[in-house]
């Protein structure tokens, strides 16, 4: 290997490097702070390890408030979401891509308009129509305002514009029902873009505080995030260790299920023509 | 039986169809010949379901069928680009069609299809049928396989046992053999020819390459245009070309084509020594498009054209010529392999037998009842 090539790889690695320790601090420090005991949290030095594990603080985290129950609200609520979405936006994208109807380049113009409003425009009057039809405080007020992602119907719609039309029409002529060639031959095939879809879905859904904050005030349906916020309200003030160790627990799901999709994930937005 | 009866089809504002009438009988191997875009992919497309005419009907055993599914029509077809389903093996592949054919929504589901009876004893049934068909393909090795792992001569076997697993009633082939090497083109034609008469089906086949639609085909339609401009066998597409147009498509060697005069004392070029002849009392035209092939036209001493030779390719077992008559029209002809060419620049006589000679009205097109002989001098 000449010096030069060695110099440039040890150069972008560094650079590489620099960016990971920057994304990354922010977590170690998580996790450093979630084994520390309570008087080694706030002092004037930088430690990274604790001079003793304190593993309580994660035994806390799931007694003092109940996480175990929020995680599965998680779940619960994630995975609601994810199912009512690819069943809407699949279809949607196959319609726009596939099917020849009046009116089809407006469709799409309004899912194109749809990803620019933040959903945070539309969370007044959705709340004030989910408390009309008495609905707030149920998993339904948590997941129904999701279901249609014009996010999701982009991005199958992009993936499904570069699959040939002969494979719709071979379908077409071996029997299949528009709807079956929808399940059996378009969503197969769009498994990469479905795989980075449902990180992007459950990584908004799982860590949002915003609208679980707004729709629901019942303890009992706290998802996450919604629940680390009850540390802060113990009468024993903010318990700054076992509520990092919660934090700590609340993140992990994501990162573990990111590493294992991580390649479908990457493969799927080269495909859906989105640079990342 | 298929027909078409004056289909129109139109994109917007062009017209891609001008009326398309065709039989395709039972059991017969229909080829539609045409350059690209002449839209006889169109018409397949039409005959198959997959989109509708503008105007005119589409009948099969004399039933119109223009409201009916690809799938109700029961064609199955093969596409040039083979459009096998990228995620499923060859042997789901090729029994997809059986499934949605035979067995109700029930009984397809994922899973369910293990537990059912009646479900098991049908894919049992598709599989012996799968592999039946695997067999006479020569693909068994296959069956396991993605798509992605096979070759195209190997897909194109696939796409053939997949429309022909479940007994259609005409088969539409589109361009199948265009993305395969030479070799294996020649090898494929002789064994869909061997299919076709192994199925006793009727074929459609949709081609621009005139070497497959006449090797394979009973009847030939040649596409022109978005018209049909003659429909007969080979043979006949060949020897009595119905006008200009498909007179100048058909051929391995493009045909000769050459204004003539007959008008008396006007007559000039290479057929000046050639009269018209015919046995009708219609009076001869004064003047008209005579075509010759260069396979039919050969030197011989005596010959009753004359043309100066301008240059030689040596193709092997033949030599073509490139002659310039007096008048300045360019013709070809060709000589056997063995043929000794002059040095350019001299002057050949060359002779035809007068049945290859065909006269086409000189602004129609149209073939016209003449032939041509040496006038009496």
């Amino acid at each position: 290997m000449s010096t030069r090539l060695l110099v440039r790889r040890a150069v972008s690695t560094t650079f590489v490097l620099l960016g990971a320790a920057i994304v990354l601090l922010p977590f170690v420090w998580m996790l450093s702070v979630s084994l520390k005991p309570a008087d080694e949290i706030f002092t004037r030095e930088i430690a990274f390890l604790p001079t003793r594990f304190e593993w309580s603080n994660y035994v806390e985290a799931f007694t003092a408030v109940d996480l175990t129950r929020y995680l599965m609200n998680g779940v619960v609520v994630c995975v609601g979401i994810l199912v009512f979405q690819i069943l809407l936006a699949v279809p949607c994208a196959y319609a726009l891509t596939q099917r020849r109807f009046r009116a089809r380049t407006l469709v799409f113009g309004m899912v194109l308009a749809g990803l620019l409003v933040p959903y945070h425009v539309t969370a007044i009057p959705i709340f004030l129509g989910l408390a009309q039809l008495r609905l707030l405080d149920t998993y339904t007020a948590l997941i129904l305002p999701f279901v249609a992602s014009v996010f999701g119907m982009f991005l199958f719609r992009q993936f499904f514009a570069q699959i040939p039309s002969d494979l719709f029409e071979a379908a077409r002529v071996d029997g299949l029902s528009e709807t079956a060639i929808v399940w059996r031959i378009a969503f197969p095939l769009a498994w990469p873009a479905a795989t980075a879809f449902a990180v992007f879905s459950v990584t908004a859904h799982w860590n949002d505080l915003f609208w679980p904050l707004i729709a629901t005030s019942d303890r009992a349906l706290a998802t996450p995030p919604r629940g680390i916020v009850y540390f802060n309200d113990q009468e024993s003030g903010s318990d700054v260790g076992p509520l990092m160790a919660a934090a700590a627990v609340v993140t992990a799901p994501l990162v573990i299920g990111f590493l294992l999709a991580q390649r479908a994930f990457t493969q799927g937005l080269a495909a859906g023509g989105l640079k990342g | 039986m298929m027909a078409l009866r004056e289909v129109t089809r139109r994109f917007g504002e062009t017209a891609v169809l001008h009326g398309i009438s065709l039989e395709v009988a039972e059991g017969s191997f229909t080829s539609l010949l045409g350059p690209s875009g002449c839209g006889k992919s169109t018409t397949l497309r039409i005959m198959a379901g997959l989109d509708r005419p503008t105007t005119g009907r589409v009948l099969m055993d004399g039933r119109d069928v223009a409201e009916l599914t690809p799938a109700e029509r029961n064609v199955a077809m093969v596409f040039q680009s083979y459009a096998l389903y990228p995620h499923l093996t060859v042997a789901q592949n090729i029994a997809l069609p059986l499934a949605m054919r035979r067995m109700s929504r029930l009984e397809r589901l994922p899973g369910l299809d293990r537990l059912l009876p009646s479900a098991r004893a049908k894919r049992a049934d598709q599989a012996r049928r799968v592999a039946s068909i695997a067999e006479m393909l020569g693909i068994e090795d296959l069956l396991q396989r993605k798509p992605g792992q096979l070759s195209g001569g190997q897909k194109q076997r696939v796409a053939v046992g997949r429309a022909l697993v479940r007994d259609p009633s005409i088969f539409l082939l589109d361009e199948p053999l265009s993305n395969l090497d030479a070799t294996l083109r020649v090898q494929m034609r002789a064994e869909l020819a061997a299919l076709h008469r192994r199925t006793e089906k009727s074929f459609v086949y949709v081609t621009h390459d005139q070497v497959e639609a006449m090797s394979m085909s009973d009847r030939v339609a040649v596409v022109l245009g978005g018209r049909i401009a003659q429909v007969g066998a080979p043979r006949d597409l060949y020897e009595r070309p119905e006008n200009r147009a498909v007179a100048a498509f058909i051929g391995a060697q493009p045909i000769n084509l050459l204004d003539v005069a007959f008008a008396p004392g006007e007559s000039s070029g290479p057929f000046a020594a050639l009269a018209p002849r015919t046995a009708s009392t219609t009076p001869l035209p004064a003047r008209a498009t005579v075509g010759i092939r260069p396979e039919h036209l050969v030197p011989a001493p005596g010959g009753a054209v004359r043309a100066r030779l301008e240059a030689v390719e040596y193709l092997g077992a033949e030599v073509l010529l490139h002659l310039r008559a007096d008048d300045g029209q360019a013709l070809r002809a060709l000589a056997p392999g063995d043929y000794a060419p002059p040095a350019p620049g001299s002057e050949i006589a060359l002779a035809f037998e007068p049945r290859h000679v065909h006269v086409f009205d000189a602004t129609s097109g149209a073939r016209l009842a003449l032939g041509l002989e040496r006038a009496a001098a």
